[in-house]
């Protein structure tokens, strides 16, 4: 008997009673995964998930991944609102949300409230209230940085909050880090390329929104299925309201510039590298 | 004299203080107009009883008004231009009904407030008073004179009322509280208008109407008025809502509302309201869902203010900037939210999830003048681009830009660099040359000469062409 097969089968044990006592658990939605790699994760209607951006630079995507969730936690109820807190620093750094954007992404923009708050403390005081409001359909919460308010208690408060009302909520984040928090799930969300159509590749065009996502904690876990740690990447396809799973990235169709090794081509660190534009001629 | 001060006139500072006192004059009547520079016109009409009659009132007013240091001429009479021409005379009192003519016939003609040219026409003619006017045929008068002066005499004589324009609308409803002992606590202001609200929503209840927008009116004992204002999402006329409401509006006040020596007046009024019928609970409990999200809408829209809580307002426009507009929840121009909206269509090219504005410029290198570029710096980070869709051409809206010049014709492009981040990206203007045969290499060099600031007029090619990046998406 080794102790690590005995943590994990305590880890087991204590996963299969949390799911038990999981409020919203009755009631789940899943990403709609298709393929053998991926299936269905569930996640909890009425409770609080969290949606991290790797780096600062990747919050378009944890922002699209985030709507998203939020648009199959609200896949079968179309008419109900959803509400989303921005803090103003959001909108300067990645501009303000558009709804011919909202639309490609499959939300209807009429069905969407805004609120902006100027600081941390008016996002989660606004989160606070709007979380017990059962008429909604989804709550999106996004604010800046790393705010000192929103510690364990505030995310506890939320999270049995939520389960009261019913009301699913996404946690959007551009700092990721493992804090501790009372959320049902927390993904890390990093763009990958995209998987375009045949038309698409000829035409080299990009496709449909992706995302590199890592399950980094699933509370109530999924039975004896491990699935934190889970990494996928995943497409979003509007029409269907649904992810869909490709499988390796298409790297194959990025030239390789000659004279530079195929490795460093990715230029995978940080967000592209720092230099200047170099001038020809 | 040498204690005499001399200040210089300050007609803005007066104006001010005229508007100061007139608020104040509002806890009199509703309908309140400003008469000149030194003139306040009050209508109460149905209102004198209230104050113990008309003598009565008048005493009040005047002593309210000495109470805080200003001298003032009251007249009460049957029309707004009696009234005048007997204060500005300097008589002050009460005329009684149908006495107006009597009282202003000897008062000089400048006191019906007509022309100069024909003050000095009527007293050259020898007709000094208003009772000389009055006595006259008024057919040669008019022909002489002009109907203005018709119109005045008669208003003034009484013959003819006229409605005063009240400088701030009347409102749908009021409910008030008047306390001989002026109330200064916060928990008496809230209880006061707790049962304010409950008088409100029974007589909008008999209407069977709702308010939008509610302003409750802080009258101070020392002549000082403050206003707060509050809008509903859509008609209400619940009045727990409504306490509730006026609490997030107190609590968010950044100068909390100063009561002095206390209030002897608060007053309750709907501003704005709408016909409201009392909503049915549909089966599924739809209705109640949909109140809570509208008292939700307005409890935030108290808190954080009205332009922080926001919806899409979409516009039939191809120009990506204009296509949608955020406006006030509260803003009637947006759907109902429960409102059944045909599915959502996706637009036919895809639109980042958010926009810029205005669009960042970024520097950016395409192989082809008229191609997608290259790699692009953003924020200094160079993204090298791996895929292109594009250019959609977008034209600016020519017959609603005004500027001479105009906007440029935008090629869009939809890009994604290397790690699978998307961009929309942009070229501004049109890539013009000039007749000559054109190749890539030839602009790459041409594109570093123009940085130095050479190239451009030697060879009739327009300057290189400047790049913005407007969206995200996702």
């Amino acid at each position: 008997m080794d102790t690590v097969s005995d943590i994990a089968a305590l880890r087991r044990m204590l996963a299969g009673l949390e799911a038990e006592r999981l409020p919203g658990a009755v009631s789940g939605f899943t990403l709609d995964m298709e393929g053998e790699a991926a299936p269905g994760v569930t996640l909890a209607h009425g409770a609080l998930h969290e949606v991290q951006a790797v780096r600062a630079a990747d919050l378009p995507a944890a922002t699209g991944f985030a709507l998203a969730l939020a648009l199959r936690a609200a896949a079968g109820e179309r008419a109900r609102p959803i509400l989303w807190i921005r803090q103003d620093l959001a909108d300067a750094e990645l501009g303000r949300l558009d709804a011919p954007g909202l639309a490609s992404l499959g939300l209807d923009p009429a069905r969407l409230i805004l609120v902006r708050a100027p600081d941390a403390g008016a996002v989660l005081r606004a989160a606070g209230d709007a979380v017990r409001c059962p008429g909604l359909g989804g709550l999106v919460i996004e604010p800046w940085g790393e705010p000192k308010a929103l510690d364990l208690t505030a995310t506890r408060r939320l999270s049995l909050r939520a389960a009261s009302s019913g009301v699913t909520c996404f946690l959007l984040h551009a700092v990721a880090r493992a804090s501790p928090g009372a959320v049902a799930t927390r993904w890390q969300v990093a763009p990958a390329a995209s998987a375009p159509s045949a038309l698409e590749q000829a035409a080299g065009a990009p496709g449909h929104p992706a995302f590199a996502v890592t399950l980094l904690r699933h509370r109530g876990g999924e039975g004896a299925r491990p699935v934190e740690g889970g990494t996928w990447n995943l497409e979003w396809d509007h029409e269907t309201c649904s992810f869909r799973d490709i499988a390796t990235l298409p790297r194959a169709v990025v030239p390789v510039p000659a004279g530079r090794p195929a490795g460093t081509a990715a230029a995978g660190e940080g967000g592209g590298e720092v230099a200047a534009l170099r001038r020809a001629g | 004299m040498p204690d005499l001060a001399v200040i210089d006139h300050d007609p803005t500072a007066d104006a001010a203080f005229l508007e100061k006192i007139a608020d104040d004059c509002d806890r009199w009547t509703p309908l309140v107009a400003l008469d000149g520079a030194d003139g306040l016109v009050l209508d109460i009409t149905g209102c004198a009883h209230l104050f113990g009659g008309e003598p009565d009132m008048r005493a009040r007013l005047l002593a309210h008004l000495k109470a805080h240091d200003v001298g003032a001429i009251a007249v009460v009479a049957g029309t707004p231009d009696a009234a005048r021409a007997l204060a500005r005379a300097g008589a002050g009192g009460i005329v009684p009904p149908g006495g107006e003519a009597a009282a202003v016939a000897g008062l000089p003609v400048a006191r019906l407030d007509v022309d100069a040219e024909i003050v000095t026409g009527l007293s050259r003619a020898g007709l000094r008073t208003i009772g000389d006017l009055a006595a006259r045929p008024p057919t040669p008068l008019a022909a002489r004179f002009g109907m203005e002066l018709l119109t005045r005499l008669a208003r003034t004589l009484g013959r003819e009322d006229v409605r005063i324009v009240p400088r701030r609308p009347l409102p749908a409803a009021i409910a008030e509280r008047r306390f001989p002992e002026p109330i200064a606590r916060a928990e008496d202001i809230e209880a006061t208008l707790g049962l304010l609200a409950d008088d409100l929503a029974l007589m909008l209840e008999a209407r069977g109407a709702g308010g939008r927008a509610f302003e409750a009116s802080f009258f101070r004992a020392d002549g000082a008025v403050r206003r707060l204002t509050v809008e509903t999402a859509r008609p209400s006329r619940d009045s727990r809502a409504l306490r509730r409401l006026y609490r997030e509006r107190l609590d968010a006040l950044a100068d909390p509302v100063d009561p002095g020596f206390g209030f002897d007046l608060v007053r309750l009024a709907v501003l704005r309201a709408e016909p409201l019928t009392p909503a049915q609970v549909s089966l599924d409990g739809r209705a109640v869902e949909e109140e809570e999200v509208a008292a939700l809408i307005d409890r935030l829209a108290v808190r954080l203010g009205r332009a922080r809580v926001l919806r899409f307002l979409e516009r039939d426009t191809h120009d990506p900037e204009r296509a949608s507009v955020l406006v006030p929840a509260a803003d009637p121009r947006v759907p109902r939210l429960a409102s059944p909206h045909p599915p959502a269509r996706a637009p036919a090219l895809a639109r980042p999830l958010t926009l810029f504005e205005p669009p960042q410029p970024v520097e950016a290198l395409a192989e082809v003048p008229d191609g997608p570029p290259l790699r692009f710096r953003w924020r200094r980070v160079v993204h090298e681009v791996a895929r292109a869709e594009g250019p959609e051409r977008i034209a600016p809206e020519w017959w609603r830009d005004a500027r001479p010049d105009g906007t440029p014709t935008r090629d869009y492009y939809r890009v994604e660099n290397r790690e699978g981040r998307r961009f929309w990206l942009f070229r501004a203007g049109l890539y013009e040359r000039a007749g000559e045969g054109w190749h890539a290499g030839g602009w790459r060099e041409r594109a570093g000469q123009a940085s130095v600031g050479q190239a451009s007029v030697a060879t009739g090619w327009t300057e290189a062409p400047r790049w913005f990046l407007h969206g995200l998406f996702p």
